[in-house]
């Protein structure tokens, strides 16, 4: 029957974790169609039918689909779900809203941020801030997974030539409207998604100083990042916040600066290729992690750095 | 209006838990045991509905063995009104936990249930979502504002790309995240108080629903470990072992 990935976009293009969910759902072996629901979402139904290795894109193309709300969305998912074996999403914010109203709607678990696929109906997944890693077996005949984008490499975005179906089933809950959003402006790559990415926690002092950090991503195409407690503080905005309740990130090089590197923060980045500590303290537990630990203050070290990049 | 709030018992966010040796699960041995972090929030924000004159009155409910009692009166302490512990044995999916919250739901008729956007040992972040399919409610996951309007609450979600606010109809669930608020500390006259407060225990029976296994836990691990690192001792030292050993920029 096949595995249905849920693709995440923003109707013109697809978000790049969905390839992650693709290259996931690639290693549990079945035949791959995707799901784009959105609203005038034909663009990147198009997006989805280039991504090699899909079989066809179901479209389904409604105002009531329109910003992912899960009361619609989960029912419309659910109801595809029938006819497949397995239901995929990446552990993005939006994933992890819509997935677990499915599963329950199918009655059946949810396996939640999988990081690698031992079989067909076994997985492995992150507990405790990724201090442990548990492997998990269902008994569920129909799986309902989220998986960790960074644990699977994405496939190409270009090179297939799936058929576009549209679904022309409408489901609105009639319990949720959208009132507005407030989205990151940046010209930096997504934090997810980029290749560097260079954070600043508490020890930035304040959202000012984060104004360090600019010159050297600019230099090195990086994203930039923060601790909980920048973003407690108000240093920089939410959607910053790396670690087990924010993001996750597994960039070649990740730099951590001025940050302690509590658990929950290194739940967050600890699977990069390579890390780098910029802190002041020797003792402070980030240095455990990291590949290349600077004892300095970062008020010197940044603009040092900058300069010799 | 009534509000319900999860609140779940698991180990302390400050202790480092283990696999044990032989891998067939973690080490919780005399571990440190809290309210889930993201719950205290949820308790906390349903306790300040109530002071805001918005909320009537504020249950707490827990899933679990006898020891959850501890975190129930935690919730009392901190401004809940009465407590249900739904009595379970061993470790309950979330889908049953929503099945036995639905159930819970049923009885009290709250207009708002607020639960954690996840809890720190299953780091599942499913079980409010579940709830809300199950029970036909809408749902503001990851909140950071909540504001209840009339017949309608106002939820604005931490989203990956910023922010995102959402309308739900009444009744509705929430689930937490960090910067909703911050949980005061219960007084001891408060803590004194809590052990006198109402506190119902209820099987899963009691609430219809039986307690089903989907999942098998195979083995625990560690994770991978980390090559030791070096330190550098300079700027210069750090880029050219960027450039020539890492290569990475
Ligand atoms: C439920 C829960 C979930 C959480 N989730 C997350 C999460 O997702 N992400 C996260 O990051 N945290 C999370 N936390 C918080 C986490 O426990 C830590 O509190 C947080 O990561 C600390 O941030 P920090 O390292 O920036 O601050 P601190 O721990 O205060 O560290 C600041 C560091 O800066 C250094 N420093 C100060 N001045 C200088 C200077 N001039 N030059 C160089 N170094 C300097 C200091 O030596 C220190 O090591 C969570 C906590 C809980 C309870
Ligand atoms: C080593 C180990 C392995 C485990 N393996 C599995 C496994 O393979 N599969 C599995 O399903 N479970 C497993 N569990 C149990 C799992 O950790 C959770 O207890 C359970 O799955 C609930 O998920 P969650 O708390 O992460 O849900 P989440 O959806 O993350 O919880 C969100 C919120 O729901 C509410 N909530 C959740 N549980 C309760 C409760 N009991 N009482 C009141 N409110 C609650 C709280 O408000 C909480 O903040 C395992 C536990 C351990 C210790």
């Amino acid at each position: 029957m096949g595995t249905l990935v849920v693709a995440e976009h923003d109707n013109a293009t697809l978000n790049p974790a969905t390839l992650n969910a693709v290259a996931a759902a690639q290693a549990l072996g079945a035949d791959i169609d995707v799901l784009v629901a959105g609203n005038g979402c034909g663009a990147a139904g198009e997006a989805a039918a280039k991504v090699p290795g899909v079989g066809k894109v179901l479209v389904a193309d409604n105002a009531v689909y329109e910003h992912a709300l899960a009361e619609n969305t989960s029912l419309l998912i659910a109801e595809l779900a029938a006819g497949y074996d397995n239901v995929v999403a990446a552990a993005t914010t939006s994933g992890k809203n819509i997935m677990p109203r499915v599963a329950a709607l199918l009655d059946v678990a949810q396996i939640s941020d999988v990081i690698a696929v031992e079989a067909a109906d076994t997985f492995k997944r992150p507990i405790y801030a990724g201090n442990v890693i548990a492997t998990v077996q269902t008994a569920d005949a129909k799986k309902v997974i989220t998986v960790r984008a960074t644990a699977f490499d994405p496939v190409a975005a270009e090179g297939g030539s799936a058929a576009i179906e549209v679904v022309d089933a409408v489901h609105d809950a009639g319990l949720s409207s959208f009132v507005g959003e407030e989205l990151a402006q940046s010209d930096r790559p997504e934090l997810t998604a980029a290749p560097v990415v260079i954070s600043g926690g508490r020890g930035m002092q304040n959202g000012d100083n984060f104004k360090l950090l600019d010159g050297i991503a600019d230099k090195l195409g990086a994203a930039i990042g923060a601790s909980r407690a920048a973003v407690d503080a108000g240093f920089v905005p939410n959607d910053m916040q790396v670690g087990q309740t924010g993001k996750i990130v597994a960039p070649d090089l990740y730099v951590a600066v001025g940050i302690s590197g509590a658990i929950q923060h290194l739940a967050g980045m600890k699977d990069s290729k390579v890390i780098v500590a910029i802190n002041k303290d020797e003792d402070a537990p980030i240095f455990q992690v990291a590949d290349y630990g600077l004892v300095a203050d970062l008020f010197e070290a940044l603009p040092e750095l900058e300069g010799k990049l | 209006m009534k509000v319900l709030v999860a609140v779940k018992r698991v180990v302390d966010y400050n202790v480092k838990v283990r696999a044990k040796a032989d891998g067939s699960d973690v080490d919780l041995n005399n571990v440190k045991m809290s309210i889930n972090p993201f719950c205290e929030i949820a308790v906390e924000e349903a306790v300040r509905l109530k002071e805001a004159g918005v909320a009537t009155e504020v249950i707490a409910v827990s899933i679990g063995d006898k020891a959850c009692q501890e975190q129930i009166r935690t919730a009392l302490a901190l401004g809940a009104d009465r407590g249900i512990q739904v009595e379970t044995e061993g470790a309950v999916e979330p889908l049953v936990v929503a099945k036995l919250l639905k159930g819970v739901v049923e009885k009290e008729e709250p207009q708002l249930v607020i639960l954690g956007k996840q809890s720190i040992d299953g780091d599942n972040n499913q079980t409010g979502q579940m709830l809300g399919a199950l029970a036909g409610m809408p749902q503001g996951t990851f909140a950071s504002v909540v504001k209840v309007d009339g017949d309608r609450v106002q939820v604005t979600r931490e989203v990956d790309g910023g922010l995102q606010t959402v309308s739900l109809t009444l009744p509705a669930i929430v689930t937490t995240d960090l910067r909703l608020n911050e949980p005061r500390y219960a007084s001891l006259p408060n803590i004194m108080k809590a052990k006198k407060k109402q506190l119902d225990v209820y099987t899963p029976a009691d609430l219809g629903v039986e307690v089903t296994k989907h999942l098998t836990l195979v083995k625990v691990e560690p994770p991978a470990e980390r090559q030791a690192g070096i330190k550098v001792e300079s700027v210069d030292e750090l880029v050219d072992k960027l450039k020539n050993e890492a290569k990475v920029i």
